[in-house]
């Protein structure tokens, strides 16, 4: 035997360590959805309803499918099985089934040899439509009944009454996800009838759920890959291309490819919903909340996605992070023919935390406290109940000390800046100094960590320990975050072995990984790893009567006992795991009960410089305190907030999709406007360690907090400058300037 | 037409109509997909490359009009399998996330600092004003290229 030196293994948790896709991203090789190509393959293109409401009274493809390199032209007729696909509910036609409910819905599928032929035969097709008129008002068709979801929350007592009551308004507009990547897809037929699907996604076994019931095939005849995602943020949560890929490639015996242009994009994936929010708090003299009541309506547009889930979030965190024993909401999610809505980051946390954050700047004002002194009076903590449902906290919620430290982060020069790159219209050069007027803003949030109302949330991970090292495969997407970082480094730090590579399966491979979405995957499928190399390392250490596991092999009280060679003589190690979080609870009809596995908190402080004038904003610096658990890797949770905020930002003062009689006006990056480097300000963090209560070393899903507060903090930071009640985001120029 | 330009330094033509954008010719015909179709409307800086020291939007350039031309893209930028600086620069201050950007700034990081090897933080967050990053925030960015400043890179 002998005696090895021990060292703790290298890019483990808590470090920084850097992403195995890094090289291949900053190179140029590294292969996203709308870079697959196979020699052969068709292209597809999509003929998509001009009305947010019509009748189609004529549909001629003849003149498509007779033009040279056309290889298909299908139409909802064509579809093999289930006419219909949906997440939770299937309503949305896989093609139009007479009547188009939204701008955008997909008439006909084309595919062609090249790109522009697919193009011009999408021109070509004959179509006629009768206009109807669209519904675009979601109280009106909340009234007509027209609803995916109504939530009613009521908890304590009716009559309460506080000493002060603020009521107040709050609309929030369409936010798009605009991940750069656009939707793109490429299938191969099996040349057995079965079909690979390669498409981008953020859960590939929901994608093959539907993609089977319309494709009316068997499990094994489909197969869905994991690709190369630029960017999801909620975009890829739902179906968009999926079943017409495989459609026009079963039909052509053929490879088929579709890529969406970014016009395309933004037609083509579910958006934030727009929500309007009426509030009436009532709290006692020293600002704690007595009752807060609560009317609201989402538009989840024409078709219902995961608008349950999203109402079901706005219902529950409508009041945030503070406690309150009398609760009463009534919320909806209406039917209209605007643009489908569905998951964006934040997930209904985002809507209710402008209205709820701004209740509470008017309630500091009126007892003339400091906003976060009456957040502090009210903090929500481990033992509380939610104010909602009732349900206790478990686990970590630091919500005093995220606002302790918040506070701690220095503040930015006083003066305002000589630059005119610093000032609110930039080199336009629009705002002297002079007329330059600073705010400050603060914001809570409050979020769920994973799926929430009994649903049966969990995460499939193999673990096969080899002579070369030891391999994850899984299922579960990463769309940028850097999942596959820390997963490599949950393996690492617990099995002892540097050698760690991830390996995407798909979904004939492994089980489901569930969605990459929720803030759920860091504890899911980083909980399944962790839980399989503890499973893994116990099983080999009994194996060979050691106690610790290293790079090097098994040690028995500091005695190498055997190497790795020799652990995996008789052949490669294996280690399955299905982990599930902590079982919750559907709600009562009252909306009480333990619907969440869990809750993450985040502050954030918004400093804006305000030409009160022009309307002009330039956000100078953002400061934010985030409950991570455990920082599992640093650097990767800090370009999180940074990119939540840049999102957060945008939500605050530029992005917003307008939509006219349900027709998208803006559908471009000319006219969508998303954060650059000019308009984005800099920002500092803490990161608050106070292990959750299940997931991996305590490490809580960080992904959606940015996204939430930093809205409001930038909202409250204007009024602070200018005075205007500013009920709405974003936050227009004319909103400011009082036009 | 044939058209005959250098890209990374090697001699590569490709039969095209003319019309088509740059962009569209290096990812389809030539097989270069580092650069990338974000947008189509020179908005987001993606598909970044520098034609002849300036530095363009390939989908804003008809391929017809490069006869002749010397191209650097994202493939052109490491020293075989060894990264440049800017980008050894970017994946150590985790400036990738989904990465559908970084060409573009690994490109616009080039040709700015050939220009201009210590910019300030205002000149730098100018220069990549037309690149597009919806992950990141641009923090990360903007540490690796302030470290590249400071490195006189």
């Amino acid at each position: 035997m002998t005696v090895g030196t021990k060292e703790r293994v290298a890019a483990g948790i808590g470090e920084n360590a850097p992403r195995p896709d890094g090289v291949a991203k900053l190179s140029g090789n590294f292969a996203y959805g709308s870079d697959l190509w196979i020699d052969g393959m068709l292209w597809g293109a999509t003929l998509r309803s001009p009305y947010a409401h019509a009748r189609l009274v004529e549909l001629d493809i003849t003149p498509a499918v007779v033009m040279s390199g056309v290889r298909a032209v299908l139409t909802q007729d064509d579809v093999p099985g289930r006419p219909t696909f949906g997440q939770v509910e299937p309503d949305q036609p896989v093609l139009c089934d007479g009547v188009a409910r939204y701008w955008g819905e997909p008439v006909a599928i084309v595919a062609a040899d090249d790109q522009e032929t697919a193009r011009a035969a999408v021109e070509a097709i004959i179509v006629e439509w009768e206009p109807l008129p669209p519904v675009t008002d979601p109280d009106q068709a909340r009234a007509a009944g027209e609803t995916y979801r109504d939530m009613v929350i009521r908890r304590g007592d009716a009559d309460a009454a506080g000493s002060v009551v603020i009521e107040g308004e709050y609309e929030t507009a369409i936010q798009d996800q605009a991940p750069l990547g656009p939707e793109a897809g490429l299938a191969i037929p099996d040349g057995s009838g079965g079909v690979d699907l390669h498409v981008t996604s953020q859960w590939i076994h929901i994608d093959h759920a539907q993609i089977i019931a319309s494709l009316g095939m068997e499990p094994d005849d489909v197969r869905c890959h994991p690709v190369g995602i630029g960017g999801a943020f909620g975009a890829r949560e739902d179906i968009s291309l999926h079943i017409h890929v495989a459609m026009l490639a079963l039909r052509t015996g053929r490879p088929v490819r579709i890529v969406y242009d970014r016009t395309e994009s933004f037609a083509g994936h579910v958006k934030r919903h727009p929500a309007r929010m009426r509030y009436r708090h009532e709290a006692d003299d020293e600002g704690r909340l007595v009752k807060v009541t609560v009317d609201m309506v989402l538009d989840g547009g024409a078709y219902a996605h995961t608008s349950h889930a999203v109402l079901a979030n706005a219902s529950f965190f409508t009041v945030g992070p503070y406690k309150c024993d009398n609760v009463f909401v009534d919320a909806a999610v209406s039917r209209t023919n605007n643009p489908p809505a569905g998951a964006m980051r934040g997930f209904g946390a985002v809507q209710v935390c402008f209205a709820y954050e701004s209740q509470m700047d008017r309630l500091a004002e009126v007892l003339g406290l400091h906003p976060l002194e009456v957040r502090r009076r009210n903090a929500l903590g481990p033992g509380d109940p939610l104010a909602t449902s009732g349900q206790i906290v478990e686990g970590s919620l630091p919500t005093l000390r995220v606002i302790d430290e918040l506070e701690s982060i220095p503040m930015p020069d006083a003066a305002i800046p000589d630059d005119p790159r610093r000032l609110p219209g930039g080199t336009g050069l629009t705002t002297p100094k002079d007329a330059v007027v600073r705010g400050v803003g603060f914001a809570l949030g409050l979020k769920n960590l994973a799926f929430s109302e009994a649903f049966d949330d969990f995460s499939e991970v193999l673990l096969i320990l080899t002579p070369a090292g030891l391999e994850i495969h899984t299922a579960a997407i990463e769309v940028g975050q850097g999942l596959v970082t820390i997963c490599e480094q949950i393996a690492r730090t617990v099995l002892g072995i540097e050698a760690v590579a991830w390996l995407s399966a798909d979904t004939s491979q492994i089980g489901s990984a569930g969605s990459t979405s929720a803030s759920r995957q860091t504890q899911m499928t980083g909980g399944a790893v962790y839980e399989a190399a503890v499973g893994l390392r116990d099983k080999i250490l009994q194996q060979f009567g050691g106690d610790e596991l290293t790079n090097d092999g098994v040690y028995d009280r500091g005695e190498l006992v055997a190497t790795l060679d020799a652990v995996t003589a008789d052949g490669p190690i294996e280690q399955w795991v299905r982990y599930r979080h902590p079982p919750t609870e559907e709600p009562d009809e009252f909306g009480q009960g333990n619907p969440h596995a869990g809750f993450v908190v985040a502050a954030h402080r918004a400093v804006v410089d305000v030409d009160p004038e022009l309307g002009l904003v330039r956000v100078v610096q953002i400061d934010t305190a985030q409950d991570v658990g455990k920082a599992l890797n640093p650097q990767a949770i800090v370009g999180q907030l940074e990119g939540g905020i840049a999102q957060g930002v945008g939500f605050a003062i530029m992005e917003e999709l307008i939509v006219e009689d349900g027709v998208i006006l803006n559908p471009t990056f000319t006219d969508y406007l998303i954060p650059t480097l000019l308009d984005m300000p800099d920002v500092g963090s803490r990161l608050i360690e106070e292990p959750a209560h299940w997931g991996p070393f305590g490490a809580k899903g960080i992904g959606e907090s940015p996204t939430i507060s930093s809205t409001p903090a930038v909202v409250a930071a204007i009024r602070a400058a200018t005075g205007r009640p500013l009920n709405r985001v974003p936050v227009r120029p004319q909103d400011i300037a009082g036009v | 037409m044939i058209v005959t330009f250098t890209i990374n330094g090697e001699e590569r033509s490709a039969t095209v109509a003319g019309w088509e954008s740059l962009l569209t010719v290096l990812r389809d015909n030539l097989g270069l997909a580092g650069s990338k179709n974000a947008c189509e409307q020179g908005e987001c800086g993606s598909c970044s490359v520098i034609v002849d020291g300036a530095n363009l939007c390939s989908c804003l350039v008809m391929v017809g009009d490069c006869e002749g031309t010397t191209i650097t893209t994202v493939e052109g930028i490491a020293h075989g399998s060894v990264l440049h600086p800017i980008q050894q620069a970017i994946l150590d201050e985790g400036g990738v996330q989904c990465g559908f950007c970084t060409p573009g700034f690994v490109i616009t990081a080039a040709h700015l600092f050939a220009a201009n090897p210590n910019p300030d933080e205002e000149a730098m967050r100018e220069a990549f004003s037309g690149n597009i990053c919806r992950c990141t925030g641009y923090g990360a960015l903007l540490r690796a290229f302030d470290r590249l400043a400071g490195d006189g890179t």
